[in-house]
């Protein structure tokens, strides 16, 4: 089940687990990036936290937690090489996997095609 | 994620909530090239192009990049004796450098001070026979334009020139494409400047820039600038550059942006640009002072700044912006300085910034460590610049 947060992550959700990332328009936006800091393994996260932090070679932006959980695995390879974002946010660069502390509130996300209308 | 909002707080934040921005005569052809503009001094400017900025900063390392700087103010300054050494000694009232000596045909970068020494604007300043040439910062251009008015209408006619646009061509590559157009150009030594013909469009050309490249800066009748633009763009070697990739350049070159890392609140020797104070306006030298803040920036000369502008080179990966505090322990209790402006160096490969520090802390080769999120992160002071400049002496 694939979902979307206004703020521009998106969410892929399996028994509780979501594999968390920034969609291809928030890589596009942002440009070229060279630096990224994800959170620890085991840290928890209020929905709206920030949870990660991405430079582009102009300025940083904040990744924010789309749920309540704790992250349960991340992605180094986005660490050791920032441009994966620029190339397939949407695959290989996911940032965090969350365990949900409440997998209905799942549901308030935004399906594909909402978030598509939203950055249309 | 933010909202793109926070993308532009390298970008003088304090000046974009004007919804009425202003085009350059280069806006279209930008929308053309695909550029995404953002507000920058009170004009839509292209941020970058679909290259994005590490493509365009290294293509301008590497060959040839042009940019817009139409934005950029351009102000004739006459004597009304018609000699320019009358002008020269008025306007040496309002900078702490020589223009007197400043030959016909040569420029040199200047610095308008204000009474406490604080800098007003940077700018460069050129002989051009009969008058001087001023390029001034956008943002500043008005207050700049009423400070000329004020200090030299006596003497001077000052004209604010609004037909013109400003184009920077910097690189290995710029003399190579100038001089397709225009074989005289390779005599030009850095900073000359020098009146030619570009496409039957008379265009004045100084051999300057803002990226530590060689290059030149243009200024081009706003009739004829797209069409000299355009041309210079079908060149296989030019690309168009935006203010991202100007930004990277310039602090990657140890260049000041005004409004990070000059302004009122520092002095010429603070900033560590005294070197564009000469000799004839020093201490003991032929016109010695004479300009707003000389006690105090004579004084600072003589003693000593208790802060310098140094770069800085953050040991790991993670940019150190403009804003971070300095301290000279891991654990943040001495505080000892602040970075101006910071960011990732494509050229560099890595981060790198500039800041001010306390007198004490300033020697290269210094571990500081930076605030970033809460962090306290190594940064190395730093041999300004961070890449080997290239122009033509």
């Amino acid at each position: 089940m694939l979902k979307f947060t206004e703020e521009h992550e998106w969410l892929k959700i399996e028994a509780g687990v979501a594999t968390v990332g920034i969609t291809e328009h928030a890589a596009g936006q942002l440009g070229d990036l060279v630096f990224v800091e994800l959170p620890e393994t085991g840290s928890t996260f209020a929905k709206g936290d920030s949870a990660a932090t991405v430079e582009s070679v102009k300025a940083a932006s904040d990744v924010y937690c789309p749920l309540d959980g704790e992250i349960v695995e991340v992605n180094q390879a986005i660490v050791d090489d920032p441009s994966l974002v620029n190339s397939d946010p949407q695959g290989a660069a996911w940032f965090f996997k969350l365990k949900l502390a409440n997998p209905s509130e799942a549901d308030a996300l935004l399906e594909e095609a909402a978030y598509k209308e939203l950055v249309a | 994620m933010c909202e793109p909002a926070r993308e532009r707080q390298t970008w003088r934040p304090d000046l974009e909530q004007n919804p009425h921005l202003k085009h350059t005569p280069l806006h279209a052809l930008h929308l053309s090239l695909g550029a995404r503009m953002v507000p920058f001094a009170g004009y839509d400017m292209p941020v970058q192009y679909p290259d994005g900025v590490m493509k365009e900063h290294q293509h301008t390392r590497v060959a040839a990049g042009l940019f817009d700087v139409s934005h950029m103010g351009q102000v004739i300054v006459r004597p009304k004796s018609g000699k320019v050494e009358d002008a020269a000694l008025a306007l040496e009232k309002l900078v702490p450098v020589d223009v007197l000596g400043l030959g016909e045909g040569r420029q040199r970068y200047g610095l308008f001070t204000d009474a406490e020494g604080g800098i007003l604007d940077d700018l460069m300043i050129a002989n051009r026979g009969d008058h001087l040439f001023l390029v001034v910062n956008a943002a500043c251009k008005d207050a700049d334009f009423e400070l000329l008015k004020a200090g030299l209408s006596d003497t001077c006619d000052v004209t604010m020139l609004d037909d013109r646009a400003l184009i920077a061509l910097q690189g290995p590559h710029a003399e190579a494409v100038l001089g397709e157009l225009w074989a005289d150009v390779s005599a030009m030594r850095f900073m000359d400047v020098a009146e030619a013909d570009l496409h039957d469009v008379t265009c004045i050309i100084s051999r300057s820039g803002y990226t530590g490249e060689d290059g030149f800066e243009i200024s081009i009748p706003v009739a004829s600038a797209v069409d000299v633009t355009q041309r210079l763009l079908e060149h296989p070697d030019v690309k168009p550059i935006g203010l991202g990739a100007r930004d990277s350049l310039r602090l990657e070159a140890g260049l000041c942006l005004y409004g990070n890392d000059i302004d009122t609140t520092t002095t010429p020797v603070e900033g560590a640009i005294e070197w564009a104070m000469q000799k004839a306006r020093r201490a003991g030298g032929a016109r010695e002072g004479g300009f707003p803040g000389a006690d105090r920036i004579l004084g600072q000369l003589a003693d000593g700044a208790s802060r310098r502008r140094v770069g800085l080179r953050p040991e790991g990966r993670a940019p150190v912006r403009g804003g971070a505090k300095l301290f000279a322990d891991a654990e943040g209790k001495t505080p000892v300085g602040q970075v101006t402006s910071g960011g990732f160096g494509p050229s560099v490969d890595g981060p790198v910034a500039m800041g001010y520090v306390d007198a004490g802390h300033t020697d290269v080769g210094t571990t500081l460590f930076a605030e970033v999120r809460g962090k306290y992160l190594p940064v190395a002071v730093a041999a300004l610049p961070f890449v080997k400049q290239t122009y033509k002496r």
